[in-house]
């Protein structure tokens, strides 16, 4: 099906100074969650003899975000999509080793990518050399050990190291500073998997393919009580309403939409009055939320908020890498607030400990985004739902437990 | 310089430094746990936030760690706004849902960082209600404590031992809020600079286990000025006393010398100062009782010396003022070094070497900045613990330079600076008979005996500058090597050559300096640094005496016929029978010392001689560095000072000079006028009656509690604290508050500053030197004029039945005060002989198979430890273990495979 047409057509006409600035006229942004151009970002490696070697290219496959299946269907289903976007990214940094960091969950995909790579090698398109170009790249996969962290790229640097996954403070970046000291580009894998498509079929195409300033496609998912929750690859753009109703065909019989994030467990809650926001980077944010990686969870009015937060809360603290103090501290104190607010041993002082932690738990306070990501569903929920926080705390019992006894939400 | 702005006022401060490290040189009180000025910045644990705005008319600016900000020109930040300070309230807070309430309990209590900034944050109620997360501890060893219910996971405790000492035992474990701080299992923490870890950590989660024994609170202890006495380096310390027992030693810091760190056998060997062996009533042993009173011990001494003809030996180990008033005493003439003939040869040549030599020799901090390392013929870990941990830093110099200043990166940024450069090290060459922790770090290693060590340095010299002579008969490999050494050092900007007395052999020394003035000779900016035995070795060398087999001579062929000892235990400097044969042929041995030991059984006179903490003195250090150190607290009036005990005798005898002394001030001035090299010890601190507004710099903290009550039992009227006539310290907490003169600081402490962080407030710039200057007076310039040595040996030959017995040293052992404190006597090996391993093989030795030898005719019997480092036709005999007896070595051993004294375990063969 036309496979590795990409990597023939960048090694023999293009020079990897033009495949970077195609992909920075291509828009392309980054599909992890970040939303960084990738272009802008490659342009930060050194190129040129007297860059540090060997220069690697990181595929983050750790794709670990509550609600996020996305990458899961391209690792399983066309992992060849993928190495052959690597390779045309390598080529562009001038890059000689990479890695596909998979998250150590998809057992298949790992099946599949072993398979894969090693095709690539058999066929020429790895290895020294590739199709007489004098262009070398070395691919690997890693599987992880099951770490959310790992999907923060300078966190996912150090396990490749063999080390703890703690981040790393930025600057140094990745580009400078990144595997093993050397410059190194970490790029999600559907970011990855446009790159073949942008250079078979060029700019105007692939700008035309979406419905917004933001360019190309986008996988979107939906999950949650909807009729058929399930991951599609549209226009970059379509609404929220769109997605609900036209592809995951609106909430079940006998629930009622109460609001959503937008793009998995560390995106803030966006509820009725957004129905018609487009999926794109800039709308979602402006509505006060984050496309993130555009996989919706939805909340239903049957689930309890409070319950529906927690179980948020539970994993971001059980996966907080404990390296710095309001991440590590905060995170748990939160979960247990909540915690005690299901079982209906909340007091009016807990929320004023949830408000203060979702102030001071932002970007620049922790030493990674895990803890403001947490902050984010919790912030919005109280924003949004705060009367269903009250109502847990002066009734003495969760609204939404069918007995007055406490019943685990999740 | 930059110019920042804090609060709006602008203030200079000095570019490429943190704003942590600006902020708090400026003297300003911002918090911080995980930064520490030898570490470096991380920014775990988000405590140190100041605002930063983006330019003055942001007034919303946004949080900032300051650790982790470089300073730049401009730059605007608030330390008082109050979303900064109710962010740094909201850090404690966290930190207290786990922390336990333990501060009534704890030993850090009084002197402990989290307590400091917790009270400079605010933070004074707790809100979390649930339950906190609790920890099984460990054990550790005799030196450490581990409570991990306290930890605030400020990672400062790995980074310290992993990354700064190398220790390879203590790690990180789990995630989240579970971190775990620990070893892998229970058991004795390796590394020989553990006890750092006490003031590291800002809680008490890693406290000193011996003080523990005998607990104080740091507010309550009398402290004075040390210098440590059991090795060469002179490391600072501050040693604290109670109830006339010594309670701790704790860094004191010095920007020259032992900076933050001690090692521990210098934090933990004090102990033999409460030790049940003292000395502690003077024993004249011809009359009944022996103990008697000081003035009967006085006039029997006297009248010794007065009937007889009398010699002293002096010690390496007593302070400068002791030696010199002994041969004050006994006249030039009669003043013997009681030191072994091979270490006063080697001591006299390494003093030498630093005299007329071209190379100056770096202080321990400049150890630290040199690019390319040789070491010839020491096992430093061993030796000179600290040295060694100077060049773990000194060996990160070369990547620093190059790879971290061409990146941009900050060397304060630690993660980033050790990112960038992995495992790259600069040049360290390590030539030894044996394998030493260093090895690790080392480009290349050689394994040989001393004379070939000395011939690979020689060849070093030799490709450095011609002038200095060529070795004839070198393999090609070590050729190759040499030449490979001699480039390093050549390439590098700061080239240091390190050796020592340890290896018993000359040669090796006149290599090392054969390198260090060839590099000179081609303009090169280099160091040599030479290790000297004891903590005086130095001293004694530069006052000068005679040999102590000559001393032996004396007594034997009747010149002289008593004999003062001074501190030294002279069977660890002579062979048993040598000795026994002197001994036996005094008429009057006077001994004066701390401890009980085979020496003071033979006295027929015992004066007891005050420890370092019951004394004040001069040390002068393998650098030349003369440090004075101070008396802790006062004693019994029969407990004094060697020199004070001897100056006495000289009054009594009406020695002219002598007499004329009217105390320590008058002893340091005679010294100074008699000897012009060392006039400097007259400058290192000021004399007895200096005062600050006419007050006395306090040794107790002004919460010091007790006083009234403490002699209370003895009688209820507090008695006239007494005065120090020795110094311008107080015996008390009435005194002077402010910072005194370096050398005189007894206790680091500023108001909200409780813990060692408050050294912060004594430097000129954070982690640099001591306001004033740091303590010590380098005594030793090089002259440059010193010829080439044209001593090249022959390679080593075995010879059949026998063995070549080389020193091998332990930290934990080798050192006789520190191996009388049980915490160290744990970690004293058990004797041993170490064989190369192809020649037990041809032994038919196994592994602790016990080989029998006799050197000089006295006998050893020692359990084999096969090494696979020393070379063949020679063996390893630890020096100063419990259970070996000394020998000087090197010397050849004879085989004895016919006795067999004791059952033979069953071997393989």
């Amino acid at each position: 099906m036309g496979g590795y047409q990409s990597v023939r057509k960048v090694l023999k006409e293009m020079t990897p100074a033009e495949v970077q600035t195609l992909v920075k006229d291509s828009k392309l942004r980054g599909r992890g969650g970040a939303g960084f151009s990738a272009g802008l970002k490659w342009s930060f490696v050194p190129i040129g003899p007297d860059a540090a070697t060997p220069k690697y290219l990181v595929a983050n496959a750790d794709e670990m975000e509550p609600g996020t299946f996305k990458d899961r269907v391209l690792l399983e289903g066309n992992p060849h999509q993928l190495i052959e976007g690597m390779i045309v990214a390598a080529y562009a940094i001038q890059a000689s080793i990479s890695y596909v960091f998979l998250r150590w969950a998809y057992k298949l995909a790992a099946q599949e990518i072993t398979k894969a790579i090693h095709e690539a090698y058999e066929a020429g398109y790895l290895g020294e050399n590739i199709l007489g170009s004098g262009f070398n790249l070395e691919m690997h996969l890693h599987t992880g050990v099951g770490r959310y962290m790992c999907g923060e790229e300078t966190a996912l640097l150090n396990a490749l190291e063999g080390k703890r996954a703690n981040p790393r403070a930025k600057p140094p970046f990745p580009q400078v500073s990144g595997l093993f000291g050397k410059p190194t580009i970490v790029n999600n894998v559907e970011t990855l998997c446009n790159l073949p498509h942008i250079v078979n079929n060029g700019l105007e195409w692939y700008w035309g393919l979406s419905k917004s300033a933001d360019t190309g496609t986008k996988l979107y998912g939906v999950s949650g009580r909807v009729k058929t929750p399930g991951c599609w690859e549209l226009p970059m753009g379509v609404t929220i309403r769109e997605l609900l109703e036209e592809y995951a065909g609106g909430m079940q019989n006998g629930y009622l939409f109460k609001g959503l994030l937008p793009g998995g467990a560390s995106t803030d809650f966006l509820v009725e009055e957004h129905l018609d926001v487009p999926m794109d980077y800039g709308s979602i944010q402006a509505a006060g939320s984050r496309l993130g990686t555009g996989t919706m969870i939805i909340l239903d009015d049957q689930t309890c908020p409070v319950g529906f937060v927690h179980n948020l809360q539970h994993f971001f603290a059980q996966e907080s890498c404990g390296f710095c103090t309001p991440c590590r501290e905060g995170l748990p104190w939160v979960e247990k607030i909540l915690l005690a607010l299901d079982k209906g041993e909340g007091k009016p002082e807990h929320l004023l400990t949830l408000d203060f932690h979702t102030k001071y738990l932002g970007p620049g306070n922790t030493f990674c985004a895990l803890a403001p990501g947490a902050m984010e569903p919790l912030q919005s929920a109280l924003k949004y739902f705060r009367e269903d926080f009250e109502r847990h705390i002066h009734e003495h019992h969760c609204p939404w437990s069918k007995s007055k006894a406490w019943q685990p939400s999740i | 310089m930059a110019t920042i702005y804090i609060d709006n006022k602008p203030y200079e401060v000095k570019a490429g430094k943190n704003l942590l490290e600006a902020c708090l040189t400026l003297g300003m009180d911002v918090p911080y746990f995980c930064w520490h000025p030898a570490m470096g910045s991380v920014g775990a644990c988000r405590q140190c936030a100041v605002k930063v705005y983006k330019d003055e008319n942001d007034t919303k600016g946004k949080l900032f760690m300051s650790c982790m900000e470089p300073v730049r020109d401009n730059l605007r930040i608030s330390i008082a706004d109050l979303e900064a300070k109710e962010f740094r309230a909201h850090v404690i807070g966290w930190l207290m849902t786990n922390h336990p309430h333990d501060c009534a309990v704890c030993d850090e209590g009084g002197a402990c960082h989290l307590q400091d900034m917790t009270v400079m944050s605010g933070h004074n109620y707790r809100e979390y209600r649930f339950d906190k997360r609790t920890y099984i501890n460990q054990y550790l060893g005799p030196f450490l404590n581990h409570e991990m219910n306290r930890c605030i996971q400020c990672y400062r405790c790995v980074r310290y031992y992993k990354d700064y000492a190398g220790g390879k035992d203590l790690d990180v474990f789990a995630a989240h809020n579970h971190l775990y701080f620990g070893r892998a299992e229970d058991g004795v923490l390796e590394s020989e600079f553990s006890g750092n870890l006490a003031e590291v950590c800002p809680t008490g989660v890693f406290t000193d286990k011996t003080l523990k024994q005998h607990y104080t609170r740091k507010w309550d202890l009398t402290m004075a000025p040390s210098v440590c006495h059991h090795c060469s380096l002179g490391c600072n310390t501050v040693a604290g006393e109670r109830y006339g027992t010594l309670r701790n030693i704790t860094n004191r810091y010095n920007g020259e010398v032992n900076g933050y760190f001690l090692c521990d056998r210098g934090r933990f060997g004090y102990e033999f100062v409460n030790s049940a062996g003292r000395v502690r009533k003077p024993l004249v042993r011809s009359q009944l009782p022996e103990a008697t009173d000081k003035y009967t011990a006085l006039r029997a001494a006297a009248s010794a010396i007065k009937a007889g003809r009398t010699i002293g030996i002096g010690s390496p180990r007593a302070s400068l003022e002791s030696n010199y008033v002994l041969r004050k005493l006994v006249g030039e003439e009669n003043f013997y070094h009681g030191v072994s003939d091979t270490e006063h040869d080697l001591v006299d040549m390494a003093l030498c070497i630093l005299r007329e030599g071209a190379a100056r020799t770096p202080s321990l901090r400049e150890v630290e900045k040199a690019d390319a390392v040789f070491i010839l013929g020491e096992d430093l870990t061993n030796t000179a613990p600290m040295l060694a941990l100077a060049v773990r830093q000194a060996v990160r110099q070369q990547p620093l330079q190059e790879s971290v200043a061409e990146a941009k990166i900050p060397v304060w940024q630690d993660a980033a600076v050790r990112e960038l450069v992995q495992n790259d090290k600069g040049p360290l060459f390590i030539a030894h008979y044996t394998t030493t922790k260093l090895d690790e770090l080392a480009t290349k290693t050689y394994f040989d005996t001393p004379d070939a060590v000395a011939r690979l340095g020689f060849a070093v010299a030799n490709l450095i500058q011609p002038d200095s002579p060529e070795v004839g008969g070198l393999a090609g490999e070590q050729q190759a090597l040499a030449q490979q050494i001699a480039d390093a050092l050549m390439a590098a900007n700061n080239p240091l050559v390190i050796s020592g007395t340890s290896s018993g052999n000359e040669r090796v020394l006149k290599a090392a300096a054969n390198i260090a003035n060839a590099l000179c000779a081609r303009e090169k900016a280099a160091g040599i640094i030479l290790t000297v035995p004891e903590c005086n070795s130095m001293g004694l060398a530069m006052l000068g005496g005679h040999k102590l087999a000559s001393a032996f001579e004396a007594v034997l062929n009747g010149y002289a016929d008593t004999v003062i000892i001074l501190e030294n235990d002279l069977h660890r400097r002579a062979g048993a029978i040598t000795l026994a044969k002197f001994l036996n042929s005094c008429k009057q041995i006077i001994v004066l010392d701390h401890l009980h030991n085979a020496t003071t059984e033979k006295a027929n006179i015992l004066l007891p001689a005050s420890t370092f903490s019951e004394a004040d003195g001069t040390l002068i250090n393998n650098e030349g560095r003369a440090q004075r150190f101070y008396q802790v607290y006062p004693t019994a009036e029969e407990l004094q000072e060697s020199w004070r005990w001897l100056a006495e005798l000289g009054t009594i005898i009406a020695d002219e000079q002598i007499s004329n002394w009217h105390g320590y001030d008058d002893i340091v001035k005679a010294i100074a006028e008699e000897i012009p090299e060392l006039s400097g010890v007259a400058a290192t601190t000021p004399a007895s009656d200096f005062r600050i507004a006419g007050q006395r710099i306090p040794r107790e903290p002004h919460r010091f509690s007790g006083r009234t009550s403490m002699l209370a039992n003895h009688n209820v009227n507090e008695p006239k604290p007494p005065t120090d006539p020795d110094s311008p310290l107080s015996y008390t907490m009435e005194g002077y508050r402010g910072q005194p003169p370096s050398s005189m600081i007894p206790f680091f402490w500023a108001p909200g500053w409780n813990s060692v962080q408050s050294t912060n407030k004594y430097q000129q710039e954070v982690g640099g030197h001591l306001k004033g200057g740091d303590p010590g007076v380098r005594l030793i310039e090089p002259a440059g004029k010193a010829p080439f040595s044209t001593a090249v040996p022959q390679n080593f030959i075995q010879i059949e039945g026998h063995l070549y017995m080389l020193p091998l040293h332990h930290t934990f052992g080798s050192e006789e005060l520190s191996s009388h404190s049980p915490s160290v006597r744990e970690r004293i090996p058990a004797p041993y002989v170490a064989l190369n391993a192809a020649d037990a093989v041809r032994m038919k030795l196994d592994e602790g198979q016990l080989l029998s030898f006799s050197i000089e005719g006295d006998r050893y019997q020692l359990p084999v430890k096969t090494s696979h480092a020393i070379p063949s036709g020679t063996a390893g005999l630890p020096c100063g273990l419990p259970g070996v007896q000394f020998a000087e070595l090197p010397a050849w051993a004879l085989l004895n495979r016919d006795i067999k004294w004791k059952k033979q375990p069953q071997t393989t063969f």
